[in-house]
């Protein structure tokens, strides 16, 4: 039940977030939301049995109480490839992709009326 | 042979590591025409070894089934490392006709695109496939953002965060089904779909991300708004490549795991058949020629998936023919496109005409191409088509094998509209003209090349279709694959 609880803080926050329009937010959206699927993955192997698992000698009720590891190592794996990919998205914000070109040419409100034109000017510019 | 299938994902892994240190372009080129070559001459040896529906298995260091990372090749998995290894190899013949490959980065992140790419068909775990998934996608983060304009920089960020939501969501799905099924090797998820209402719920949202990283209508926004944005060789393999694992991992995953239940299969016709149409229409109003081509890929995959909602080994066959076809062919319109904008410096229809008196050949390779997109014989595209609408009406799915014919129409507008804009017609008026570049010798080729595949396929269709049905038979029957796989 608090895992529940826990994901579902997470995925709402996370999806807040996501849908900010700066890419740091956005970023740190990405951040919960990965944080929400390790908890779905490490519960999926029950979260009441916390034993290592180690393999030979084992009894019954110590298999019984055994945390599963399989969960374990799928968890570990995503965290690495979140990590990584949070990490390209700073990237990202640091190379100028933090405003949206569609949001920042009109703060009237218009909506883009027309993107190849702004890309019709980036393009006499050149790629730097 | 088994120790092929890891060898397959490692070599080009191992060798994009030697292509970035390497300091000399000449290497790093030779390596990226080289490496795609012998993943194709080994696509086509396990092509052969699993044709009369065999599957070859490999459990990575030994380690007993189930425990270890397993690769299994079954005729549908051997038949897209031919296409896609294929491809690969006539990208960066173009690239390196082109010029993109001068990039020291270019070469490398396509390896590692490709060797995710074929790990994703080969893996027999959902898991793995997830890993899979990110080692292409991450490279194409790079590759898409790669020159750093700001139009990039837009399109790389509606591209990036869209694909990390649906790895996000692939991953609640895999916790969702380890929870309810307890495992997810494919081998051991035969059937389980169909027996309980849990792990059908998890594979929906396993379904959910994989509709999103193949461009269904309606997840598919991303596609129109990112892949007419960078290098049109980077587009090409984009196409070829990445919207295609989302659509074999459907196949898969949904054969196998509702194996023996068709109560889905109309929530599928229904999203397919929104797709085609939608991405026709959505095609006929873009203004570029990369951006038409790009949006009538939504349309495509609609047809392909369709033929997983006919289901059985008719309907899967045409699914599997049609995407056999449509990848071939849609990379070479981008092939093509890139042609065009390297000749005329812009992809704009309204700004371009009678390139065909200029450059007949491109003309030859964009209009083979496109003529077997829309459907008219003697290109595959002909074959691919009545194959699937022959499915649908056999299997009883009357309105999506009406609305298949009449979006070929809308096809044919859409093409007709690149066609009449780009190649026929007189000179472009527009006071900024620039002198008329000569692109670099070859550079039609590569597209010329599929486009004749195309026909080749189209003239000689047995040979591929007999293939697709076998392969079919694997998909619609997966014991042999399950007990391949679980050992």
């Amino acid at each position: 039940m608090s895992v529940a609880v826990a994901v579902a803080v997470l995925v709402a926050g996370g999806v807040y977030l996501v849908l900010q329009l700066g890419l740091v937010r956005v970023a740190f959206g990405f951040v919960l939301l990965g944080h929400a699927a390790n908890l779905v993955l490490l519960a999926s192997g029950g979260v009441g049995r916390r034993t290592a698992p180690l393999v030979g000698g084992a009894t019954d009720e110590e298999i019984a109480t055994t945390a599963d590891p399989l969960p374990q190592a799928f968890a570990l794996t995503a965290i690495v490839i979140t990590f990584g990919i949070t990490v390209y998205l700073l990237a990202l914000v640091a190379a100028g992709a933090d405003d949206d070109p569609s949001a920042e040419k009109s703060p009237a409100g218009e909506p883009d009326p027309a993107r190849s034109e702004a890309s019709a000017a980036d393009e006499t510019e050149g790629p730097s | 042979m088994n120790a092929l299938l890891p060898l397959v994902v490692a070599g080009p892994l191992l060798s994009a590591m030697v292509a970035l240190t390497a300091g000399s372009p000449r290497l790093r080129r030779a390596l990226g025409l080289v490496v795609p070559a012998a993943v194709l001459v080994a696509a086509v040896a396990l092509v052969t070894a699993t044709s009369d529906g065999d599957v070859l298995v490999a459990q990575v260091a030994g380690w007993p089934a189930g425990v270890s990372i397993s690769f299994a090749a079954d005729l549908l998995g051997a038949l897209m490392l031919a296409l896609t290894s294929l491809l690969v190899l006539v990208c960066m013949a173009y690239a390196a006709i082109s010029g993109d490959d001068r990039d020291p980065y270019y070469v490398p992140l396509a390896l590692v695109l490709s060797a995710g790419t074929f790990g994703a068909f080969l893996t027999a775990d959902l898991f793995n496939l997830f890993v899979l998934i990110e080692i292409a996608l991450i490279p194409s983060y790079v590759l898409m953002t790669r020159t750093g304009s700001r139009e990039e920089l837009g399109a790389g960020r509606i591209y990036l965060t869209v694909n990390l939501t649906a790895s996000t969501v692939f991953l609640f799905g895999v916790g969702l089904l380890y929870g309810t099924a307890g495992t997810v090797n494919l081998g051991q998820l035969v059937g389980a779909g169909a027996e309980s209402g849990g792990v059908a719920l998890a594979t929906g949202v396993l379904l959910v991300a994989l509709a999103i990283k193949a461009a269904l209508v309606p997840v598919h926004g991303w596609l129109p708004r990112s892949y007419p944005y960078p290098s049109p060789v980077v587009t090409a393999l984009f196409s070829g490549l990445l919207t295609k694992i989302g659509v074999y991992a459907i196949f898969r995953v949904y054969t196998v795991i509702f194996s023996g239940e068709s109560r889905w299969d109309v929530v599928v016709v229904v999203v397919t058949i929104a797709s085609m149409v939608v991405g026709v229409l959505g095609a006929l109003g873009e203004t570029t020629v990369r951006a038409v081509l790009a949006f009538h890929m939504v349309s495509q995959v609609g047809y392909i998936v369709l033929g997983v909602g006919i289901g059985g080994v008719v309907g899967l066959s045409a699914g599997i023919f049609y995407l056999l076809h449509h990848t071939v062919v849609k990379t070479s319109l981008f092939l093509s496109a890139g042609v065009v904008e390297r000749v005329e410096g812009t992809g704009r229809i309204d700004r371009l005409g009678g390139l065909a008196r200029r450059q007949p050949l491109l003309g030859v390779a964009f209009m083979g191409a496109a003529l077997s997109l829309v459907g008219i014989p003697p290109f595959s595209g002909f074959v691919a088509k009545y194959v699937l609408i022959r499915a649908g009406v056999v299997d009883g799915q009357h309105v999506a094998a009406a609305v298949a014919l009449v979006v070929s129409l809308f096809t044919l507008l859409s093409m007709l509209k690149v066609w009449n804009g780009v190649f026929w017609g007189g000179e472009p008026t527009r006071d900024d003209r620039l002198a008329p570049l000569i692109p670099p010798r070859g550079m039609v080729v590569p597209g010329l090349v599929l486009a004749a595949l195309s026909l080749l396929v189209g003239v000689s269709p047995e040979w591929l279709l007999w293939l697709s049905d076998r392969a079919a038979a694997g998909l619609a029957d997966p014991s042999t694959y399950a007990t391949a796989v679980a050992g």
